[in-house]
């Protein structure tokens, strides 16, 4: 264990290029994930989001700036992560079993093939998918779809975890039981998270802090810590503390959006 | 047997019995002679004749008819693969293979005899292969250039090679459309391996079964040669159905 954070970003810069010239999309942006955080990263629609993890899964370059994983510049795709996005993209020809062991033929890996099995059915259990496994991602729901996506993206135990809006597309109430779910992986296999959402009670209930980006080119607007007491209810959701946090989110992502002036001086601002 | 089973057993049975029965009736309510219509009951006698040359010439037409369209699946992949994953590629091969296919194939017969003087065999599986590789090259490509971004990240996070992501994504990805466009290929093939041995010179195979028949006035014969020739296209048709359902079966969504 090193005192650097599990996931740096320093002063991260990105332009695409398009036909009438470079875009910006982010901007000396600083974001600091220590071992077992959850972070995550609010913002207005196309701000850059889902490039910064495309960034730190290595599957980009950024032009300027360093984006650092387990104290080491990351200059292409490491094992060590695991990703999951809106779309649960699971391998329709498999079946949710062969789906979730995916990364493990990837990935080397010292368990047989009997405990790779095994370590897939515990996740798919510890999910609610028990008695799933055989099935096609055809025959299942949306709401299974994605937590069979989740069991995908934390089988080869990665380090950290990139999450792009994986409960996006789902319904409320199905939304609110993968939170929970979430939360279940988290205290069985210990990862480092980044999480992309639109959701800003989403982002409170899940992360240990939530990082607000600007509109673009993207900075680190605010950073806002979360404090809950104890295990963490849907409870906690419709208390005066929730509402406090939810409203300066809010606030922060009008400010983003450029509806209201920025106001932020000192305090928690970035 | 369940009764679906006898039923897709029984149900198309009926159906060729009843299209037979019409033909005969047509035939005989017309009162066309055999030199204008041959029908059904002339044909037995053709292939009890002829039994021989039947089993023989079906032969050749169906290894070469195969041999062209394994042919073109090879080609037909390579060509999809590069230009599916090569933009460039594809924007230079398009109009080459949109212009090629538009040529008759009946003008490449001269050509190829001339070419490959009296190899009857490699211009027949040459053409069968010239005819038919177009569909799979055009499915191929298209199938794996619409592979959404997110399929190959989550393996390309992993650290997977090309190569990896091709085997384990991008190719059963592509499989239904692979099959859509084998079931047109197959019947294409089929086509180009008939027309070399009717058009050209001292042909074998069924093709030039029914090119004798046509010397010879045998009107029976001819038409016996186009009843093997459409259960040749069927028995290979499903084939190829019967591959797509073990390769691709996951495509076929369970009714519920």
């Amino acid at each position: 264990m090193t005192d650097m954070p599990q996931i740096a970003l320093r002063n991260v810069t990105h332009a695409y290029k398009t036909d009438d010239g470079p875009l910006p999309v982010l901007r000396d942006l600083n974001i600091d994930i220590p071992e077992g955080e959850f972070c995550a990263v609010v913002g207005p629609s196309g701000c850059g989001k889902s490039t910064l993890t495309r960034l730190i899964a290595g599957l980009m370059r950024a032009d300027e700036g360093d984006v650092i994983l387990h104290g080491e510049m990351v200059k292409g795709p490491k094992n060590t992560v695991g990703m999951a996005f809106q779309n649960p993209v699971l391998l329709e020809w498999r079946t949710i079993m062969d789906n979730v062991l995916l990364p493990l033929e990837i990935v080397p890996t010292k368990l047989t093939k009997a405990q790779q099995r095994e370590r897939a059915m515990s996740l798919l259990e510890l999910v609610g998918l028990r008695g799933f496994e055989d099935k096609r991602p055809s025959e299942l729901s949306g709401g299974m779809r994605q937590r069979a996506s989740l069991c995908r993206a934390i089988v080869h135990k990665p380090e950290v975890l990139i999450l792009d809006e994986p409960f996006g597309a789902l319904d409320a109430f199905t939304r609110e039981d993968l939170w929970q779910t979430m939360h279940n992986l988290r205290a069985e296999e210990p990862f480092t998270a980044l999480l992309i959402t639109h959701d800003l009670r989403e982002s409170i209930f899940l992360a240990d802090e939530v990082v607000v980006l600007s509109g673009r080119p993207a900075t680190a607007q605010y950073k806002l810590k979360v404090t809950f007491e104890g295990e963490r209810k849907l409870d906690d959701l419709y208390t005066q503390k929730a509402t406090d946090m939810l409203s300066i989110l809010r606030h922060q992502i009008e400010i983003a959006q450029g509806r209201v002036p920025n106001d932020n001086s000192g305090g928690e601002a970035a | 047997m369940s009764r679906r089973q006898f039923n897709q057993i029984l149900v198309p049975t009926i159906a060729v019995v009843v299209f037979l029965l019409l033909w005969e009736l047509l035939v005989w309510a017309n009162g066309w002679p055999n030199y204008v219509m041959a029908s059904p009951s002339d044909l037995w006698p053709a292939y009890v004749r002829f039994s021989g040359l039947f089993v023989e010439a079906s032969w050749e037409t169906l290894w070469r008819t195969v041999a062209g369209l394994g042919l073109a699946i090879i080609f037909g992949t390579l060509i999809g693969m590069i230009m599916g994953f090569s933009r460039t590629m594809r924007d230079a091969l398009y109009p080459l293979l949109v212009g090629f296919n538009a040529i008759p194939k009946a003008t490449v017969v001269p050509i190829m005899a001339l070419l490959f003087v009296g190899q009857h065999d490699f211009n027949t599986v040459m053409l069968a292969f010239m005819i038919s590789f177009f569909p799979i090259a055009v499915s191929v490509s298209i199938g794996l250039s619409t592979l959404e971004p997110e399929y190959r990240d989550i393996l390309r996070s992993l650290g997977a090679s090309k190569l990896t992501i091709f085997w384990k994504i991008a190719l059963p990805k592509t499989l239904p459309e692979f099959f859509g466009a084998l079931k047109v290929a197959v019947t294409l093939a089929f086509i180009g391996t008939n027309l070399m041995e009717i058009v050209s010179p001292h042909g074998r195979g069924l093709g030039a079964l029914f090119d004798s028949g046509k010397t010879n006035s045998d009107y029976p014969l001819m038409f016996a040669v186009l009843i093997v020739l459409a259960a040749l296209g069927i028995l290979l048709f499903y084939v190829v159905v019967f591959l797509e359902r073990i390769f691709a079966g996951w495509a076929e969504r369970r009714e519920t």
